[in-house]
């Protein structure tokens, strides 16, 4: 009874009314991506809609099982929640079923599994257990190592099942790492990594490198030229030069046709609107045709006729952006910035190293969705398949994202108990 | 303490989200907002324009009779963008043409426009559109449009009539009202009357889906127009007379016009050799009309408004005129006649001489007409030679020579009433005299008359004095053709002179060269002529008019290189003129020599 109290007291109904917002939203978007009129009743099976409807109402209640459970269970079992997620990890990989080039399912009659969209919050655990240890010192070489064998170990499993996008998100730990301790040259120079990865494919390595030298010359100029600076900037200046080399070679080596295609698409080297470019194309005509307004709900064309490829799940936020037009899409964006501004707020406040680093997690995650799916529907970011939280349909994803957010929410609400 | 230092670090993470969210808000504003290419791309994707053509216009002659209707047909078009990942070789099999031929149309189409439909096979026969319209949903991007092509009850007046066929990029740039694959008149009164025929096309908007099938209309219709029907044409024609015609020329090279003096209403209009006007309709179009471009008679030329003949002895009548006009002929002038012997233009005809204007056009007289010619541009009220001819040809030209007569028939030519430049081109200036020219005397030489001009001639006799520029459309849809469109032309020549000359006219039928073929209760005022052709054997012409009093019909007709005037183009007139006036013709057998007979 008290217990219950404490839950109702507690609880961050910011964060719980987001997540409701997102969820209801995101439904009302894929019974309009897929409705067709001899289907109209909300819980059909045989439609997309139908079964999210299912899936939300299970999501629900794991969410309140989250919130009924106690808050330790997760710190404690984190490591084992974290080994029998990579223990999944590994069977899906022997014993899969492949759909769509991924071998990353578990076909159950007709509800198929996805065992990587859990790795998400094991990993989330796992990271925020190691942080939160007594036997932290960001100086040794231990600290430093195990966390990227946590992050890596599913990323690489997941890489395995061929799904690269999944794996990706796994690189949006870095700002966990980041507000661990980690320098932030280390964001600068990944975003420095970026752009000139994207300046190589664009205007092709040997520019890049004697833009690099220029550069470098310049920074002679304006520094102290004492020894240990030479040094470091010709260390600097190598080592660009020698990353600009490699995603040369790696993009004519390593990357499949059909990824080099999506890449040459982003930078608009190509127009190919049959095959790569296709999606995203389709994908910015249905948003850029819904206008400041929107075309009205159901009233979407390009989404309705199956124009844009995977209408509910991965381009789900093309119905977003025809039906509800600018307006729509502004609420979309700022509610996603909202959640993740609440999510590092909540964070911030928890007294448990654990709870925190646990919700920078949860934020890096759903950052990192946020960005990419939304970015790729809008031509900003190359297309990887990686589903919108809350939005898109698919069950995995959904129960994944909101086992992650409520044992955030769980943690928030014990994190006066906890001392 | 490090822990301080590094919970500062939720501004920079705060600052990325919220940078990230804006520059997506930005692009998501330039996208939607901004940039409006994407609701165009979103329409082309989702709204199929289905033109709906309208069929043309019904062609009746003048008694109501149907002389060209329409029959369904269904075009295939395709709409190259949304072609794809289909079984080409099935649809190949289905159309019956070749994978090559495939690929060729599909070029074809996507040179025009990916985003544009344009016609992938023409007229579809019923089976095949019946077993396609079965398969469609298989092979995206095409679909099915129906049309109408022309049809004609009676195959009559090709070269009237004219054909329909498919606007050539020249036309589309020229005119935005046609895209490719429509159907325009091409020449006849389907190209003169392009414009009342054809009705306005209508628009159906209809929404498609991924996979090309309907899914419904556009915001249910509300930017949909009708097409609207052609207008029907009621022509001046007779049928029967006009299929009389044709059968009395078959085997025959030449052409034969009938006016009705009184109003100009063309009532038959025919070019011989002629072809069946359905073999340039549909898919057969093409092959049959290289055939006929090929054949050495030129079928496809049409003679009435293209041919251009001598008007020969037929011409005598309008020098005549000129002379009484300008007083150097009266009715009491005689000139002698040394028949074969005479010079400097012998005479073809035994006759009396001396004899007057009426004997003269009566016998056809070459002498007398040299007489009268030579006074005409000797005479001295003007300066000169050279004067007196440019007198001479203003006063022809007004009786509708040498300029086209503006009529709504397609492609006249304007025939030839030498200049005086051209002769002083040719012989130098104030060097030639009437002795230079003097086949014009006889309707010979540099001068070329068309049919059409002929008939118009005989009409203007039929009038005494003007004729009203001859066409062949009365009606259109519910609305009687303008009177003021086809304007009364007024010789310049006194109404008592053409008394004189279509008393001659009246002698020509029953005392001279006509006198064999009178027509039972009907006076015939005409004149034969045997034009000189420097290719072949002389041309037979006739124009003629009847009944003497009160005209009705105005004709002439030519039969090339078949000699005589009187042997072949008189009794064909002749027999045209009874048919039309008396509803039947009794002189059989001259209409069976006529019609069995092949010149060529």
């Amino acid at each position: 009874m008290s217990e219950r109290n404490n839950i109702l007291n507690e609880i961050d109904w910011k964060l719980v009314a987001l997540y409701l917002l997102l969820i209801s939203m995101g439904w009302i978007n894929i019974y309009a991506a897929v409705y067709n009129e001899d289907h109209s009743s909300i819980i059909d099976l045989s439609q997309s809609y139908g079964r999210q409807m299912i899936w939300i109402v299970t999501s629900l209640f794991l969410g309140l099982v989250v919130l009924l459970t106690d808050a330790r269970f997760f710190s404690t079992f984190a490591y084992l929640i974290y080994g029998i997620i990579i223990l999944l990890l590994l069977a899906v990989l022997a014993f899969g079923t492949e759909i769509s080039g991924s071998k990353s399912w578990f076909q159950i009659g007709d509800f198929a599994i996805q065992p990587s969209e859990f790795g998400k919050f094991a990993t989330t655990l796992a990271l925020a257990k190691f942080f939160s240890g007594q036997h932290i010192n960001v100086k040794t070489f231990r600290t430093r190592f195990i966390p990227l064998v946590i992050i890596g170990l599913p990323a690489l499993l997941i890489l395995l099942q061929n799904d690269t996008g999944s794996a990706l998100v796994y690189s949006g730990f870095i700002l966990v790492l980041y507000r661990m301790g980690l320098s932030g040259n280390f964001l600068l120079a990944g975003v420095m990594f970026i752009i000139m990865a994207l300046s190589t494919l664009m205007v092709g390595y040997i520019y890049v490198a004697i833009a690099l030298v220029i550069l470098a010359s310049l920074l002679l100029l304006i520094i102290k030229r004492n020894r240990r600076n030479i040094v470091n900037l010709a260390a600097l200046l190598m080592l660009g030069i020698g990353f600009v080399f490699s995603v040369n070679y790696a993009v004519d080596n390593f990357l499949g046709a059909h990824q080099k295609t999506r890449i040459n698409v982003l930078l608009g080297k190509e127009l190919d609107l049959r095959g790569a470019g296709y999606n995203v194309n389709q994908s910015k005509i249905a948003i850029g045709s819904g206008g400041f307004a929107g075309k009205g709900f159901l009233k979407g064309t390009q989404t309705k006729y199956n124009f844009v490829p995977e209408q509910s799940t991965d381009f789900i936020f093309c119905t977003v952006g025809e039906e509800w037009g600018f307006l729509g899409s502004m609420v979309v964006v700022v509610l996603f910035i909202l959640l993740l501004i609440r999510v590092i707020i909540v964070a911030e406040r928890q007294r448990s190293d654990f709870s925190r680093i646990y919700g920078y997690g949860v934020a890096s995650v759903l950052f990192f969705h946020f960005a990419i799916n939304i970015g790729m529907t809008i031509g900003l970011v190359p297309v990887i398949g990686i589903p919108l939280p809350f939005f898109s349909y698919g069950g995995s994803s959904l129960w994944s994202f909101t086992i992650l957010l409520f044992i955030f929410i769980k943690q928030d609400v014990r994190r006066n108990a906890l001392l | 303490m490090a822990n301080k230092s590094l919970a500062s670090r939720k501004q920079t993470v705060i600052t990325i989200f919220v940078v990230v969210g804006f520059i997506y808000l930005l692009r998501l504003f330039y996208l939607q907002v901004i940039d409006d290419s994407y609701t165009l791309s979103a329409n082309n994707n989702v709204l199929r324009y289905v033109t709906q053509y309208p069929a043309r216009g019904l062609i009746y002659d003048r008694n109501g009779k149907l002389l060209v209707y329409n029959e369904a047909v269904y075009d295939l078009m395709v709409l190259p963008r949304q072609v794809k990942d289909i079984d080409t070789l099935e649809f190949c099999r289905i159309l019956d043409i070749t994978p090559e031929g495939f690929r060729q149309r599909l070029r074809k189409a996507k040179d025009y426009s990916r985003y544009k439909p344009s016609l992938f096979e023409k007229q579809l026969s019923k089976e095949t559109y019946g077993y396609l319209e079965e398969k469609m949903y298989r092979f995206p991007g095409f679909f099915v449009q129906p049309r109408t092509l022309r049809k004609y009850p009676t195959p009559l007046g090709a070269h009237l009539l004219g054909y329909v066929g498919e606007v050539n990029q020249a036309m589309i740039d020229k005119n935005p009202y046609y895209k490719s694959g429509d159907y325009v008149g091409i020449s006849g009164i389907e190209k003169t009357y392009e414009e009342e025929l054809r009705g306005i096309k209508g628009i159906k908007i209809k929404m498609v889906d991924v996979h090309n099938r309907e899914v419904g209309s556009f915001q249910d219709g509300l930017h949909d127009t009708i097409a609207e029907m052609g207008k029907d044409l009621y022509l001046s024609i007779d049928a029967t007379l006009q299929e009389y015609g044709e059968r009395l020329m078959q085997g025959k090279m030449g052409s034969i016009v009938a006016i009705e003096p009184s109003t100009g209403e063309i009532l038959a209009f025919l070019s011989s050799p002629s072809y069946n006007p359905n073999l340039l309709v549909g898919r057969v179009r093409g092959k049959n009309f290289g055939l006929l471009l090929q054949d050495p008679v030129k079928p496809l030329l049409n003679r009435a408004l293209m041919g251009q003949y001598p008007p020969g002895s037929t011409f005598k009548m309008v020098n005549d005129l000129v002379g009484l006009q300008e007083g150097v002929l009266t009715t009491s002038t005689h000139y002698s006649c040394q028949g074969p012997g005479s010079t400097p233009i012998r005479c073809t005809h035994n006759h009396q001489s001396p004899l007057d204007v009426y004997t003269a056009i009566q016998q056809s007289c070459n002498p007398f007409h040299w007489q009268v010619y030579r006074s005409i541009l000797s005479n001295p009220r003007y300066k000169g030679t050279r004067e007196n001819y440019e007198i001479w040809r203003d006063h022809v030209m007004d009786m509708g020579f040498g300029h086209k007569l503006g009529s709504d028939t397609d492609a006249e030519l304007a025939g030839n009433i030498p200049s005086a430049e051209s002769f002083d081109a040719i012989y130098g200036k104030g060097r030639w005299t009437s002795m230079t020219v003097r086949s014009l005397s006889i309707g010979q030489g540099e001068i070329l008359t068309t049919p059409l001009q002929l008939a118009n001639y005989g009409a203007l006799l039929a009038n005494r004095g003007y004729y009203i520029v001859p066409h062949v459309v009365k009606q259109i849809g519910e609305k009687a053709v303008d009177e003021k469109k086809f304007k009364k032309v007024i010789s310049d020549i006194s109404p008592s002179h053409y008394e004189i000359i279509v008393e001659g006219m009246r002698q020509v039928a029953t005392l001279g060269t006509a006198r064999w073929y009178q027509i039972k209760d009907i006076t015939m005022c005409g004149k034969t002529g045997t034009a000189e052709n420097p290719h072949g054997k002389d041309h037979s012409l006739f124009m003629a008019f009847a009944p003497a009093d009160n005209p009705v019909i105005a004709i002439a007709v030519v039969v090339e290189n078949a000699g005589f005037g009187s042997t072949w183009a008189l009794p064909i007139a002749s027999l045209m003129i009874e048919k039309y006036i008396n509803g039947e013709v009794s002189r059989t057998q001259i209409e069976e020599d006529m019609i069995n007979k092949r010149l060529y």
